[in-house]
């Protein structure tokens, strides 16, 4: 089994400043918007560097939305920033007609995704923005896992022509992907080759589905660790080739389990392979206040929930197999 | 650039057009039973002197339109009078302007870009959006250093979504002066006139408060229409964006359909299409 360290911990969100600021020294039409979250989002140093190319909305997310569609004519590339929250469902009907529908090349950057907003609580956290984005059509969904992942998430939708939808939190996390690593978009990434149970995580989850990897190690089990940073377009081909191996499924991520990657994974299996799956997710509620910390440990979505996940899927793929 | 080839057309001409893209309309509409009659006959006279007159664009479209003047229709609804001047002025064949509405058409309901129209640059429908889009645009053009134009037209209706005060704020705030929007002020929306429905008080007021250079201008008057457009334009690039509060009948040039909020989103029957049609007569050709 594969071992990952690491020597610091970031936040993603910081991940997503650092690559904003390269994109925009690669590419002159990199522009960015945000609605008065300028600390949060971490677009100081993009500011400091192209003041011209930034814009303050105020907040305002709607006109955000439209503002960035608008900006696209022309050829600029706008990269908006605020909280998740705001960034989806706030504005759902604008991001569908003048961002999706329209095929406008504006990358929906949100922070504080899910429930590690701790605790402002469950007005400023969202655990259904998943969902909202992959149902639109033509709309890429990328949820990537650790600071170097979100930077090099960034630089490469700069590069992508159409809309995106990136997703990234708000807490300290280890940083155990490469600094020089390339993100290739829709394709999944190995986390650790397995045997015995698939498990699919995004974002925050995959550091914790490696933990669980380990504990699972102890226990004799062999699980195949694979990173789903884009949830739309699904990386398909690899999902089907690690099932084929292992025979059943645990999907983890920080979203409602309607309607995130555990449903797209579902209806995968559905279509072509029907396996034992469990879902590690938020069971259809809000969240509430806490430290993220103890929201991970209530709500479900620690490494320990992963390890009895498996146990469970193990045990009905035992029970099929009989 | 096309303009500068263009001669000017002269007023009689594009009286003549405007009565062919009425006649195009209340056709478009009956033609699919559905569709929003009254806002396009009342905005005919504005579209016919954007297109024949104002603008500096070029019907072999490009979607950056780098160079051009964009105009961008919030109030998608009455789409048919801008594809029918769209049809009218080069940017596809007239004849298309039948498949109105129609399963496979290019001519959605609301306009989109969704199918590839020439001249659309953005979906509108879902009301309240077009504002920030053409911010948007107009900011684009001063980031590349593009002395064109931007336009965008509302419906009065419209003003009740927050989005647009959102928009209002900012364009002041930050000199979007390259910007030349209208309202269509109708007073009409679907469930009766706007005054009932939710009242928009004193828009003069309004948008001079938020730091609007505020025109006015008779939107069923050529004459007028193309006076205060060219002063609009004589008035950009001098720190503020504009607004011109254009008054309009709703279904003008239409006897039975003016005036009401009735004939919003309603199609005519056999009969009162003839009956239309008998009251506009071009020596322009049908579709």
């Amino acid at each position: 089994m594969k071992k990952y360290t690491y020597t610091e911990s970031k936040d993603t969100r910081s991940g997503f400043g650092a690559g904003l600021l390269e994109a925009g020294r690669r590419n002159k039409d990199v522009v960015a918007l945000c609605a008065d979250l300028v600390g949060s989002l971490k677009m100081a140093d993009f500011i400091k560097e192209f003041p011209e190319r930034f814009v303050q909305v105020g907040i305002a997310e709607a006109n955000m939305m439209g503002i960035a569609a608008g900006m696209t004519i022309g050829g600029k590339i706008p990269f908006t920033g605020t909280f998740a929250n705001f960034a989806t469902g706030r504005v759902y009907d604008q991001i569908r007609q003048s961002i999706a529908y329209s095929d406008k090349n504006v990358k929906i950057c949100a922070s504080h995704a899910g429930l590690t907003l701790g605790e402002d609580g469950a007005t400023h956290q969202i655990l259904e923005d998943i969902g909202m984005m992959k149902m639109l059509p033509g709309m890429t969904v990328i949820n990537p896992c650790d600071y170097n992942q979100t930077k090099a998430a960034t630089i490469a939708i700069a590069e992508h022509r159409g809309p995106v939808y990136l997703r990234f939190g708000r807490p300290v996390l280890p940083v155990f992907t490469d600094p020089e690593q390339e993100f290739e978009i829709g394709k999944a990434w190995m986390v650790n080759e397995g045997t015995d149970v698939s498990i699919f995580a995004t974002g925050h989850l995959v550091w914790e589905a490696i933990k669980a990897g380990e504990k699972l190690a102890e226990l004799g089990i062999s699980a195949e660790i694979i990173n789903i940073h884009t949830i739309k377009p699904l990386d398909e081909e690899a999902i089907l080739k690690s099932v084929a191996k292992t025979g059943c499924v645990v999907s983890a991520e920080e979203h409602n389990r309607l309607g995130g990657l555990g449903d797209s994974i579902a209806q995968v299996l559905a279509k072509n392979t029907p396996l034992p799956m469990e879902y590690v997710a938020v069971n259809d509620s809000f969240g509430e206040s806490g430290t993220p910390e103890q929201l991970m440990k209530k709500y479900g979505l620690d490494d320990a929930h992963i390890v009895s996940a498996v146990q469970k899927v193990l045990e009905r793929k035992k029970a099929l197999a009989k | 650039m096309q303009a500068e080839v263009k001669e000017i057309m002269p007023l009689e001409e594009m009286e003549q057009v405007a009565k062919q893209v009425r006649r195009d309309i209340v056709r478009m509409v009956h033609g699919c039973q559905s569709g929003h009659p009254g806002g396009s006959l009342g905005c005919t006279d504005f579209f016919v002197a954007l297109y024949f007159r104002i603008l500096n664009h070029n019907p072999s479209f490009d979607m950056d339109g780098a160079g051009e003047d964009l105009l961008f229709l919030s109030n998608g609804h009455i789409s048919p009078v801008w594809y029918s001047v769209l049809a009218r002025s080069g940017y596809f064949d007239v004849k298309e302007l039948k498949t109105f509405r129609k399963l496979d058409s290019r001519l959605q309901g609301h306009p989109t870009t969704h199918e590839d129209l020439p001249g659309v640059r953005i979906a509108s429908g879902s009301l309240g959006q077009g504002l920030s889009v053409g911010i948007g645009a107009a900011l684009t053009k001063k980031l590349n250093a593009d002395n064109g134009l931007v336009f965008t037209l509302h419906g009065d209706g419209e003003l009740q979504e927050g989005q647009i005060w959102e928009a209002a704020l900012f364009a002041p705030h930050n000199k979007v002066d390259n910007l030349i929007s209208t309202i269509d002020v109708n007073g009409q929306q679907i469930d009766g006139p706007t005054d009932k429905v939710l009242a928009l008080g004193n828009l003069r007021a309004k948008w001079e408060a938020f730091g609007w250079d505020v025109l006015e201008m008779n939107g069923n008057d050529l004459v007028d229409i193309i006076r205060v457009l060219e002063l609009a334009k004589a008035k950009t690039f001098k720190g503020k964006p504009i607004m011109i509060l254009m008054q309009t009948n709703m279904g003008h040039g239409v006897d039975f359909m003016m005036g009401s909020h009735k004939w919003h989103g309603v199609a005519p029957n056999d009969e009162q299409l003839e009956q239309a049609l008998l009251q506009l007569i071009s020596n322009h050709q049908d579709y």
